[in-house]
């Protein structure tokens, strides 16, 4: 029992990044029909506004400290950031130690920027040409956005902590009354979850409860007759489309304490999410969420110890392996719509 | 000649004589020239050349004729390298029967991917075979490694019982061969400042090549080769005229994953080593850029994007800050720093950059790729009216 609590509390993490990659992908599929390829860039790319802003914060300049002497005896030089002198030292530090779960409010209109400028640059030229040469220009596009991001950064993985706070890891057995010591689970990974969980409940209250959000669900139901009723809809699946970078963005800014940003991680998951999109349904946005969790947690399960013995490999082949079954058995997904992208 | 039309033959012939002269065209600097980085005529470089380009003219036969993208031919291309290397390692060092075998051996895996992929088309096709080149990949680093060596790859080692080769000398290393003549052995060639290194193992493949390059003509001018064409064009009118779609989808799909096998056997022939990153679905992502760049439904096209990358990837690459500087050492102090600084990072490790953006340029303007730009520049300074008139109504049909 403790062992399979542990197991789902593990895929929860994974699961919530590719929930929310995919539902960003949905959400672009499911507006304006292209298939963007270069979705786990925008993903890597929100993780470096995390790394970005870090490295603001720390923006610092040297002072020789007389009172401090380093081990030759000499005045030790130390780094003061900025903060220190506008903050004050404490306040600077804890601004700082924060900078990650800063950095959302960072990434947002950062994100939402890069989206809209990449829908009215580029995608926009895409929409009447095949499926297949929307995923080559995206393919394209994800290469240069990470070798651009691989100039300015380097290729290696840039460690960016969570605050202090949530560092280390609680007891989450002894909570639900099991014995203590059995479920040990990192204070990152279940806000990580919670996060994710308020994310798509917040671009689904979007959707389902404002007027922008019903306008732009007439749209994926039916275009031509929103237009035909004067709604300008291009300009509000433009703004969809900033809206799904910013999802995919701060599904990033929040997994780099999990994982450390590197310049290729957004192809890592890339691949995943689209597996993620085809096997919950094609412009299906819950499908996409429950796909995502439910391939996290199963590739959980498949890691365990006793799984391995019995099939040695299966936790890395688990997820395409759930796919190809999906595909050939429900070839809609598992909420898929009808007629969406069936040829 | 061999069943081609004219305009085929001098295409095929065309061919041949690039690829025999190429020690002498990639070459065009003398050696202690500036320039000699720029030389592309060594055996590597050219064995990848061809290689790729066999890589490359199958990928098109599945893609540019039927219209379905797989991403997952580079599991292919690793199951020929195993094929390859297993060969050489139980049976002999002659890269005969690695070839034959690992031309089979994609051909079958191909075969059983390919009847499950094909259930599907458009992008569900493009992610089931990402699908399983992902899943070969990740079995072929992890739980297979008794047969394909894990993360360290396989090599042919002195004590594997090769049935049909004598046992070798203490400490010599088993080198492939054919026949007796070994890949690796070349004859330099000097000519005045010249060096030209003509190589065993380049040509060898370099005819391979060319086999498979006439090959590929014959299926896009065979009546199967315009079946593929309506798969492309409208499958659903091709199914209600009575013809199922799905014999012709597969054995495409068989024949381009039998061309990785061969290309990855020809790259164990190389340089006699195979691992696990060569199924990696990037590899396969390759091809694909490779196959647009040059122009997709072509015949010549995936030659010339698959040399275009290659050359790209080994030439690029090498430039550094202080090649620039001593390029632009002409200008004035600042402007040289300026525009060194402007295009450092397109060269050395940023090639990949230049890649993506040359390739995004060719999916945006010239959706036919390097080739069609030819035929434009051709049209622009060409035969005036007539021709272009003769080209408009040839883009129903396009056949190069």
């Amino acid at each position: 029992m403790e062992a399979i609590i542990l197991q789902i509390l593990n895929g929860l993490d994974k699961g919530s990044a590719y929930a929310l990659i995919a539902l960003g992908l949905t959400l672009i599929f499911g507006t304006l029909g292209v298939v963007n390829f270069a979705h786990g860039a925008l993903f890597m790319i929100g993780a470096f506004c995390a790394v970005t802003l870090s490295r603001i914060l720390t923006l610092s300049y040297t002072v020789v400290d007389e009172t401090q002497k380093d081990f030759l005896g000499n005045p030790l030089k130390v780094d003061v950031p900025y903060l220190h002198d506008m903050f004050g030292q404490a306040t600077g530090d804890v601004i700082i130690d924060w900078a990650v779960p800063l950095s959302i409010i960072f990434a947002i209109p950062v994100m939402i920027a890069i989206g809209v400028v990449m829908e009215r640059g580029l995608i926009k030229h895409f929409y009447k040409r095949p499926h297949a040469d929307q995923i080559l220009v995206t393919f394209g596009l994800a290469i240069v956005l990470q070798e651009v991001i691989k100039y300015f950064y380097g290729a290696n993985p840039i460690p960016t902590p969570a605050p202090a706070a949530f560092t280390g890891s609680f007891d989450f057995g002894a909570m639900l009354g099991f014995d203590p010591n059995l479920i040990i689970y990192p204070y990152w990974r279940i806000i990580y979850f919670a996060f994710a969980a308020v994310v798509i409940g917040a671009v689904f209250a979007f959707l389902q409860f404002t007027t922008f959000g019903m306008v732009v669900r007439a749209g994926m139901a039916d275009r031509e007759t929103v237009q035909l009723l004067g709604i300008n809809i291009d300009k509000r699946f433009t703004l969809m489309f900033g809206l799904a970078a910013a999802v995919a963005g701060l599904a990033g800014v929040m997994y780099t304490p999990i994982n450390s940003p590197n310049y290729h991680m957004g192809m890592d998951f890339l691949v995943l999410s689209f597996v993620v999109v085809v096997v919950g349904g094609m412009g299906s946005l819950p499908g996409a969420v429950l796909a995502g969790f439910v391939l996290g947690v199963l590739e959980s399960f498949a890691s365990m110890g006793a799984v391995l013995e019995v099939l040695p490999g299966l936790n890395q082949i688990i997820i395409y392996l759930v796919a190809i079954i999906i595909l050939l058995t429900r070839p809609r997904g598992l909420m898929g719509r009808k007629g969406v992208m069936e040829e | 000649m061999f069943g081609l039309n004219t305009k085929d033959t001098r295409l095929l012939i065309l061919v041949a004589i690039l690829v025999v002269l190429a020690p002498f065209i990639l070459n065009p600097f003398p050696e202690n020239s500036a320039m000699a980085q720029f030389n592309a005529g060594y055996p590597d470089l050219m064995q990848r050349f061809v290689i790729f380009g066999i890589f490359a003219i199958g990928f098109n036969i599945l893609f540019g004729l039927t219209g379905y993208l797989s991403f997952g031919h580079a599991a292919f291309l690793g199951v020929g390298s195993y094929a390859a290397i297993w060969m050489m390692k139980l049976l002999t060092m002659n890269v005969v029967p690695a070839i034959i075998l690992s031309v089979v051996f994609a051909g079958l895996f191909s075969l059983l991917v390919g009847w499950i992929s094909l259930r599907r088309s458009g992008i569900y096709f493009s992610i089931l075979t990402l699908a399983f080149a992902q899943m070969s990949y990740s079995l072929a680093y992890s739980v297979l490694t008794p047969i394909t060596g894990g993360e360290t790859g396989l090599q042919p080692k002195l004590n594997d019982p090769r049935i049909l080769d004598g046992a070798l000398a203490e400490g010599a290393t088993p080198k492939a061969n054919l026949f007796g003549l070994e890949m690796g052995a070349s004859y330099e060639l000097g000519i005045g400042g010249w060096l030209f290194t003509l190589n065993a193992g380049y040509y060898i493949a370099g005819v391979l090549m060319l086999a498979s390059f006439y090959l590929a003509i014959r299926i896009f001018r065979s009546p199967f080769g315009m079946m593929l064409r309506a798969v492309k064009s409208n499958q659903q009118r091709m199914n209600y005229t009575g013809l199922n779609s799905k014999p012709y989808t597969l054995a495409a799909f068989v024949i381009s994953g039998m061309y990785a096998g061969l290309a990855g056997g020809l790259m164990v022939a190389m340089d006699t080593q195979a691992g696990p990153e060569r199924m990696f679905w990037t590899v396969g992502g390759e091809v694909v850029l490779m196959t647009i760049l040059g122009g997709a439904g072509t015949l010549i096209g995936p030659v010339l994007g698959a040399g275009m990358i290659k050359y790209m990837e080994n030439i690029i690459s090498k430039i550094n800050s202080k090649i620039l500087h001593e390029w632009f050492a002409f200008m004035p102090d600042g402007v040289e720093d300026f525009i060194v600084n402007i295009l450092y990072p397109f060269i050395g490790k940023g090639w990949h950059l230049t890649l993506g953006l040359i390739f995004m340029a060719v999916v945006i303007f010239l959706p036919g790729g390097l080739v069609e730009g030819g035929q434009r520049i051709a049209r622009l300074f060409g035969r005036g009216k007539k021709a272009s008139e003769k080209d408009a109504s040839g883009k129903t049909t396009p056949a190069e």
